[in-house]
């Protein structure tokens, strides 16, 4: 059941596009999160849903209405923002009363429900405090409930976790997410942290230079990307340049300078046509051999500790490529002359795209 | 947000209403200038530049100007350092001893110096006495007396700013050069001293339009010696009016003139970027000789400072008549501040000066505050020009406007935008409004900046209208920046000498022309009073500004 949609939402800025022309559909309840690199037109599009910017072209419909045009005030949009713009000259309480007090709250009615959105976000008895005497975490969830208190027909969030220190923004991710889960209010959130997007999105809309390149749950956006773009932004991915030559036993067959690989046929587009082409390769999706026929040659060059395993870059002989690869630690030394191949037998975790046509 | 319409209405209401009393004055006293009754006409500027006592008092005011510049940097840039930088017994009450001058207005301040280095002032008397000579050992008169008064009260901009540039130095940056092996001098030329550089030609350019729109201390100690501003006033009292209306212009255009070339030394407020990290320690005066006669050297220099605060303070107490030989007055009094509260005629000024002072205030605090309102936030058209008119008076001094003012209001014509408001009791407040929109507006505007955007758009995504918005977030978190402006206003106006003394009517004379008819009738005691009561005002309003500063 679609409830917050966004058509065709255009926005210029001098002349220049910050949207373009960016199509979203949110069910009830759902939280969608906007990823993408700054400038790729995440915040503006936020800010048109809030009604702080008028978009030059399409419309934002909310349960069927267009608000559009409906000044910030009259659109009952909850937000929290990226520095919180908590008022400083009020206490916890008053702030989280204040958007309360727009509705004609008052009284003992207002004294409770400011009480229970406290104890929402876990600040039970925080209604006297200054700004000034709580914690980055602390302010974030002041912030947080003084955006539920008044009940949104939608949340949204600025990138709400880019002001807390790495150790925190975890816990604080873990505890945004609940509390919207517990409130079930429908949430579009900006960030540029793709840990942020997939942890607390329902689903994720990448966007790169305003225009919307795809939107889907985190597996689809992982394992199905839809160009290159998302392929490279979401996650981790090498790029190199092969022939496609045609429908292989197990899939498509691709050369890539000596070596020829199968690679999965994705279900979700067309076949890559035969010719030059763009592939992309998750590190987990390549492992590394003893030099061998049907191997693409190449030297170890740099190894990196990520935990449970290393991921090497290794430098592909004649092409001088260099492409990422997953492999257990102390696998291979640097300098060591290694050979590259794809880890399943199907080729799964590698894309291919067509050479774009210039 | 685009702007709605009231907004765009309000922003066109308040640029008529600046284009009517900033420029439209101005404009009338460049057609008086180049008019007769007969037409257009060029006779008054050929008169101008035919005398050579036109282009005296031109170059006058020039160099006096310039002059005061170096005197006040000479002075305050080494107080700054010194104070800023090195340990000194009582250095933290010295620090602030020595930005007093900052209390005296211009008026009181060249009447202390009238009293102490006067024909018969204290120091005068003294030298006298010490020497044993017949007559004064000097007269204080002429330009030397002018730049003196201006050293003494200029370096103070200097010396804050400096201080408040030094101030902002990290101390990283004095351990950066002394680990790369440079020695204290090399490190104050090559690195302080740049750093400093946007403070300091800040300092530099307040003094030097400060100087050229002098005129008190001109008006006081100039003798025969003319700068500009004096000169208009003498032009019209000849009754020349025409003339002074180009002596204005040509004021106006040098004033303009240097403003426009000392803009390009501006640079950029904070180039290294955000500095953060601790202000450096102040370094201890090891060596004991120079530790004792620096020290001797700043309370000595402080203590003459104060001698014109100590001055005021002493002769307020003196009865009438008692005091002419003695070093020390025989005897003292209260009298004179209670002829202050129960003398009508000596009430009357006070009270005037108190109303004047306030309706300004009260009226430029409320333009300013909706020229922040249209013009800091919305992205409308002519924000930019609103600001610039809001600043010009800055750049134009008082006579000038004083003069403009008179030209513009003393002739009826409603459909021109001009009525008859001098001689009436609206031409003051008028005046002071005027002279009072750049420093109202540039502390409430400065308030406006500092105020996160975002705060205004949360309170309108919590459902306040704009003037919730307004009353429940703008206006609490302006209330520094509003006491501010609004305070420095009242200062401003409360002791104002420049604009009432061509303007005023015996039933609104303020402080400052009572003074100085107190001061022409030898009735010193009064007029130290009346200095004394401005003097405690600009000091409450300054403690204020440095309680908050220092309070957060």
């Amino acid at each position: 059941m679609t409830f917050l949609q966004l058509q065709d939402l255009v926005k210029r800025f001098d002349g220049t596009l910050a949207v373009d022309g960016l199509t979203l559909s949110l069910n009830r309840g759902e939280m969608l999160a906007l990823l993408g690199p700054s400038g790729s037109g995440k915040t503006t599009t936020l800010r048109l849903l809030a009604g702080f910017e008028v978009p030059d072209g399409g419309r934002v419909l909310v349960d069927g209405e267009d608000v559009t045009q409906l000044e910030p005030v009259a659109r009952r949009f909850g937000m929290v923002f990226q520095h919180y713009a908590l008022f400083p000259h009020l206490d916890a309480g008053s702030n989280v009363a204040f958007g309360l007090e727009s509705l004609g709250v008052r009284g003992d009615e207002l004294d409770r429900r400011v009480a229970r959105a406290l104890t929402l976000v876990d600040l039970e008895g925080f209604e006297r405090r200054k700004i000034s005497q709580l914690s980055g975490g602390q302010q974030q969830r002041v912030a947080l409930a003084r955006a539920l208190a008044p009940e949104p027909r939608v949340l949204l969030l600025d990138e709400p976790l880019s002001n807390l220190d790495p150790t925190l923004r975890e816990r604080t991710r873990r505890e945004i997410r609940d509390v919207i889960r517990r409130v079930g209010i429908t949430t579009i959130l900006v960030t540029h942290e793709q840990d942020e997007a997939f942890d607390l999105g329902d689903r994720v809309a990448v966007l790169c230079q305003g225009r919307l390149e795809q939107a889907g749950t985190p597996d689809e956006l992982y394992v199905t990307p839809a160009n290159p773009f998302v392929a490279r932004f979401v996650g981790r991915s090498s790029s190199l340049r092969v022939e496609v030559l045609g429908r292989g036993e197990q899939g498509t067959r691709v050369r890539i300078g000596p070596a020829e690989w199968d690679v999965e046929r994705r279900e979700d587009g067309p076949p890559v046509p035969p010719g030059p082409a763009l592939m992309l390769v998750r590190p987990e999706a390549l492992r590394l051999t003893p030099p061998a026929a049907g191997a693409l040659s190449a030297t170890v060059r740099e190894r990196r500790f990520v935990g449970p395993s290393a991921l090497y870059t290794v430098v592909v002989e004649g092409s001088g490529a260099a492409i990422e690869v997953v492999a257990p630690h102390q696998a291979v030394r640097i300098g060591e002359q290694v050979g590259v191949m794809p880890s399943r037998r199907a080729g799964g975790g590698i894309h291919l795209f067509p050479e774009p046509t210039p | 947000m685009t702007g709605p319409r009231a907004a765009r209405i309000a922003a066109v209401g308040l640029l008529l209403l600046l284009l009517w009393l900033v420029v439209y004055p101005i404009i009338l006293v460049l057609i008086e200038g180049l008019h007769e009754p007969s037409g257009w006409t060029l006779a008054y500027v050929r008169q101008f530049f035919q005398r050579p006592s036109e282009w005296q008092a031109l170059w006058g005011s020039l160099w006096i100007s310039l002059a005061s510049v170096v005197l006040a940097a000479a002075i305050g840039l080494p107080l700054a350092v010194l104070l800023a930088r090195y340990e000194l017994p009582g250095g933290r009450i010295l620090g602030g001893l020595v930005a007093l001058p900052a209390v005296l207005p211009p008026l009181v301040g060249v009447m202390a110096f009238l009293f102490l280095y006067g024909e018969t002032g204290f120091v005068s008397l003294l030298v006298q006495r010490l020497l044993r000579l017949e007559n004064p050992p000097w007269q204080f008169q002429g330009a030397w007396a002018i730049l003196l008064v201006h050293a003494y009260s200029m370096y103070v901009y200097f010396y804050l700013f400096g201080r408040a540039g030094l101030a902002s130095l990290d101390l990283s940056l004095y351990e950066a050069a002394a680990s790369l092996g440079a020695g204290r001098w090399r490190t104050l030329r090559r690195v302080v001293l740049p750093q400093l550089y946007p403070s300091l030609t800040g300092a530099a350019i307040l003094t030097f339009m400060t100087s050229l729109a002098s005129f008190s201390a001109p008006y006081i100690f100039g003798g025969g010696y003319r700068v500009m501003t004096t000169q208009i006033v003498a032009t019209r009292l000849n009754g020349e009016n025409e003339l002074a209306m180009v002596e204005t212009i040509s004021l106006t255009i040098l004033a303009l003139l240097a403003l426009w070339l000392l803009r390009g030394t501006h640079a950029p407020d904070n180039p290294a970027g955000g500095r953060k990290g601790v202000a450096p320690a102040r370094i201890p005066l090891r060596h004991p000789l120079t530790r004792r006669l620096l020290t001797v050297f700043a309370w000595g220099f402080a203590g003459v400072l104060l001698l014109p605060h100590l001055t005021l303070l002493l002769v307020s107490f003196v009865p009438v008549g008692t005091w002419t030989t003695e070093p020390l007055p025989p005897a003292y009094t209260l009298a004179n501040y209670l002829a202050l509260v129960h003398d009508p005629v000596r009430v009357r000024p006070l009270l005037n000066s108190l109303w004047l002072a306030t309706a300004a205030t009260v009226a430029a605090v409320a333009i300013a505050l909706l020229g922040g309102v249209v013009s800091a936030r919305g992205r409308l058209r002519g924000a930019r020009l609103i600001e610039g008119l809001l600043a010009l008076p800055w750049a134009v001094p008082g006579t000038v406007f004083a003069i403009a003012l008179a030209a513009a209001f003393s002739v009826h014509a409603p459909a021109a935008g001009r009525f008859i408001l001098v001689g009436t009791v609206w031409i003051l407040p008028l005046a002071y409004l005027v002279r009072n929109l750049p420093i109202t507006s540039r502390a409430i505007f400065a308030g406006f900046r500092a105020l996160d955007p975002s705060l205004e758009e949360a309170s309108a995504s919590l459902g306040a209208g704009r003037a919730r918005t307004l009353r429940r977030v703008v206006l609490p978190l302006l209330r520094p920046a509003l006491v501010a402006g609004a305070s420095l206003a009242f200062v401003t106006a409360f002791g104002d000498f420049v604009t009432s003394i061509m303007l005023y009517t015996y039933d609104t004379r303020p402080i400052s022309l009572e003074i100085l008819s107190s001061l022409r009738q030898s009735d010193v005691g009064v007029a130290a009073a009346y200095g004394v009561v401005l003097m405690l005002v600009s000091a409450a309003v300054f403690a204020l500004g440095a309680e908050r500063g220092s309070g957060g």
